[in-house]
């Protein structure tokens, strides 16, 4: 087994382009999640609203990026009224079948045959990443060693801006989580009824906190497409939004590193398993009838669910969370 | 009792729904229904400005009911209310709470993840940096919370959670969680506070400071409403005591009226006619009130199902 090379691999998964959108993605959903308790299984909506939001009008209609790109921010603080406004004031449970719902239809809508003349179909929209293109200090097109990797230089170019993004972005949730906002949050998390007791206005701090998490999640769409240089309704499937969540509770719900470190070990593990898998499968070290070469691909996801599962039993702070929070009974 | 306490109340009738000299809180007709169960049913009433005012009443009364509606936690079939002037009925809780009308719960809302200082922080009104886009910027809300957990650091010492200011809530006790709670509460700095059960679990040796606490709110200026079972407590420092029963307000004076009140005396023990407390003074069967208060009140509640499933009559309407 070439071990260095599945290593190699594993590692550049982890923090790969994509993984920083994901990573985007699960800071959204951990200002809704983890801070402020609000149950959205829908973050791949979000996702989805930010990447076609840009794709669309740049390439089916050739707008310059300084016009689509507050169009991202529009679309998705729209999107966030819509399923925020009529289920914030209902129990926490309406909201997340709401959003998986209302992700689900976003989803749908792009990938159908009758819009394909806005959203390109199940063909996706492509050709909208020239602002990155003519932004990247690097040759697009020439190869780049990272470790044993050779990427070209677009994608090493999108590395960077994906995690550039994500440090802006956990440097801005940090700044908000210290702040009395981000204790409201909290509080409502914890209990939104004493909060109200006490004066604040649960329903609009919900709602900025919908947005807010939407927001980054819709950037963390934008940087997915963007880095494959094509904007697919495959990527924003429920998978997207349940990665997340395992993501932010790998790293530890409600903090700012969390999703930082939960993407990394995430794909690392993931693409390790798989690697190994696929390695030992094709020199016929696993019996056949246990994994073959067929379905190891399907294993690596058995095998990191139940690493989550573990988790959740042996860590329920996340592997760098505070052991104090789970001495006591939450609820 | 001081001797201006019993001047407030001098030309106050002791009735339900007794007309106040200065009002702070007036009610009408405020009535709430679970299905077939009327919980609250109260015609008027009235709490005086300045004064502690006890509300007590059997398990099940619609105590905690009646609090939950005066403070927009709960929607009323009908009813008006007004607070200090303002006609409050119908507004949503966070705006009856920044009007000054702060209450706590029976059961107890500690934030658990939170540390105890920050449970404290949180009360405060008007900390710009709750604001979404100040929040970011440190230097424009770090002078106020400066001055906050000064203030919450007063109101700790004051109510003994000094040395737990650092752990999370979660930790605290039960009785510990109570005292928060309160202490939570007036770092809104409220007009009225309205306190479901503050002794609830509080320590005998807490207690009587506890009491000294409250006494102190009305010094301060504040109004007082609390819900208790405690017949001592109330004896102790309640100016004026609320009756329920049965979702309706049955009796009102002061303490040492009300434990005479014959309606009052059926309502706490109406299964229990065959105890002959006429031969107890007032003292005694109130003693004995406070003492069984709990016991009873499974019962009363049993009752009132059988009320609602028509099978016998109200005790308390005779
Ligand atoms: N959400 C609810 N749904 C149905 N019935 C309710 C609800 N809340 C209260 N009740 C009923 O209303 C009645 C009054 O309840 P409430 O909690 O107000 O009593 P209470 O006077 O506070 O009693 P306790 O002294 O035990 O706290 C009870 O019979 C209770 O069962
Ligand atoms: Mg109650």
């Amino acid at each position: 087994m070439n071990w260095s090379l599945i290593v190699w691999n594993a590692l550049y998964t982890g923090i790969n382009a994509a993984a920083a959108g994901y990573c985007l993605v699960a800071s959204g959903l951990n200002v809704h999640v983890g801070y402020t308790g609000l149950l959205n299984f829908g973050q791949a909506g979000f996702a989805a609203v930010g990447a076609y939001a840009f794709a669309i009008p740049v390439a089916t209609y050739g707008w310059e990026w300084y016009w689509a790109l507050p169009l991202v921010f529009v679309a998705s603080i729209l999107f966030a009224l819509l399923l925020g406004l009529p289920t914030l004031r209902l129990r926490a449970d309406y909201l997340a079948i709401v959003t998986i719902a209302a992700a689900e239809i976003v989803r749908f809508f792009l990938n159908s045959v009758r819009f394909t003349w806005l959203t390109g179909g199940s063909d996706g929209r492509n050709q909208f990443t020239g602002f990155f293109q003519d932004l990247n200090p690097l040759e697009n097109n020439a190869r780049y060693k990272l470790g044993a990797q050779s990427i070209d230089g677009y994608r090493l170019f999108m590395l960077f801006v994906g995690w550039g993004l994500v440090a802006l972005i956990a440097l801005l949730v940090w700044a908000l989580m210290r702040s009395p906002w981000g204790r409201v949050l909290k509080s409502i998390r914890e209990d939104e009824d004493a909060a109200r007791a006490l004066g604040k206005n649960v329903l609009m701090f919900k709602m900025q906190s919908l947005i807010l998490g939407g927001l980054i999640g819709s950037l963390g769409g934008l940087i997915l497409s963007s880095q494959q240089q094509s904007a697919q309704s495959g990527q924003f499937a429920t998978t997207l939004t349940f990665f997340c969540f395992t993501i932010i509770v790998l790293g530890g719900l409600g903090r700012v590193k969390g999703p930082i470190v939960g993407t990394i070990i995430f794909f690392f593990l993931i693409q390790l398993i798989d690697n190994t898998l696929e390695q030992a499968t094709r020199r016929d070290k696993i019996p056949e009838w246990l994994v073959d070469q067929n379905n190891y691909g399907q294993i690596k996801f058995v095998v990191a669910g139940l690493a989550l599962a573990a988790l959740v039993v042996f860590r329920p702070q996340g592997i760098f969370g505070d052991r104090r929070e789970q001495v006591f009974d939450v609820r | 009792m001081s001797v201006d306490t019993t001047s407030v109340f001098a030309g106050v009738t002791p009735e339900p729904g007794a007309a106040k000299p200065d009002p702070i809180l007036v009610a009408d007709s405020v009535r709430r229904q679970f299905g077939g169960l009327v919980a609250v049913d109260v015609i008027h009433a009235e709490i005086q400005r300045n004064q502690i005012t006890a509300l007590i009443g059997p398990n099940g009364a619609g105590k905690t009911t009646f609090f939950n509606l005066l403070t927009g936690f709960d929607e009323p079939d009908g009813g008006t209310w007004t607070f200090d002037g303002h006609s409050v009925g119908g507004t949503s809780a966070y705006k009856v709470a920044r009007l000054g009308m702060v209450r706590t719960f029976q059961l107890t809302k500690s934030l658990a993840r939170l540390s105890v200082l920050e449970n404290m922080r949180l009360g405060a009104g008007s900390q710009r940096g709750e604001r979404l886009f100040a929040g970011p910027f440190r230097w424009l809300w770090r002078g106020q919370e400066q001055d906050i957990t000064e203030r919450a650091d007063e109101l700790l010492a004051r109510f003994r959670l000094d040395q737990m200011r650092d752990e999370f809530a979660g930790n605290l006790s039960g009785g510990q969680r109570k005292l928060l709670e309160m202490a939570r509460a007036l770092m809104t700095d409220p007009t009225l506070i309205m306190l479901d059960e503050p002794m609830a679990g509080v320590n005998p040796a807490l207690k009587q400071s506890l009491l000294d606490h409250i006494k102190q709110l009305k010094d301060e200026g504040r109004t007082v409403l609390f819900v208790e079972h405690d017949m001592d407590m109330v004896h102790e420092i309640s100016d004026w005591v609320l009756v329920m029963a049965e979702g309706r307000l049955i009796a009102e004076g002061t303490a040492a009226q009300i434990s005479g009140n014959q309606q009052v005396i059926d309502a706490y023990l109406g299964a229990h006619h065959d105890v002959d407390l006429g031969a107890m003074d007032d003292q005694e069967a109130m003693e004995k009130l406070g003492l069984d208060a709990d016991d009873l009140g499974v019962e009363a509640l049993a009752h009132i199902g059988e009320t609602a499933r028509g099978v016998g009559e109200p005790e308390g309407s005779a």
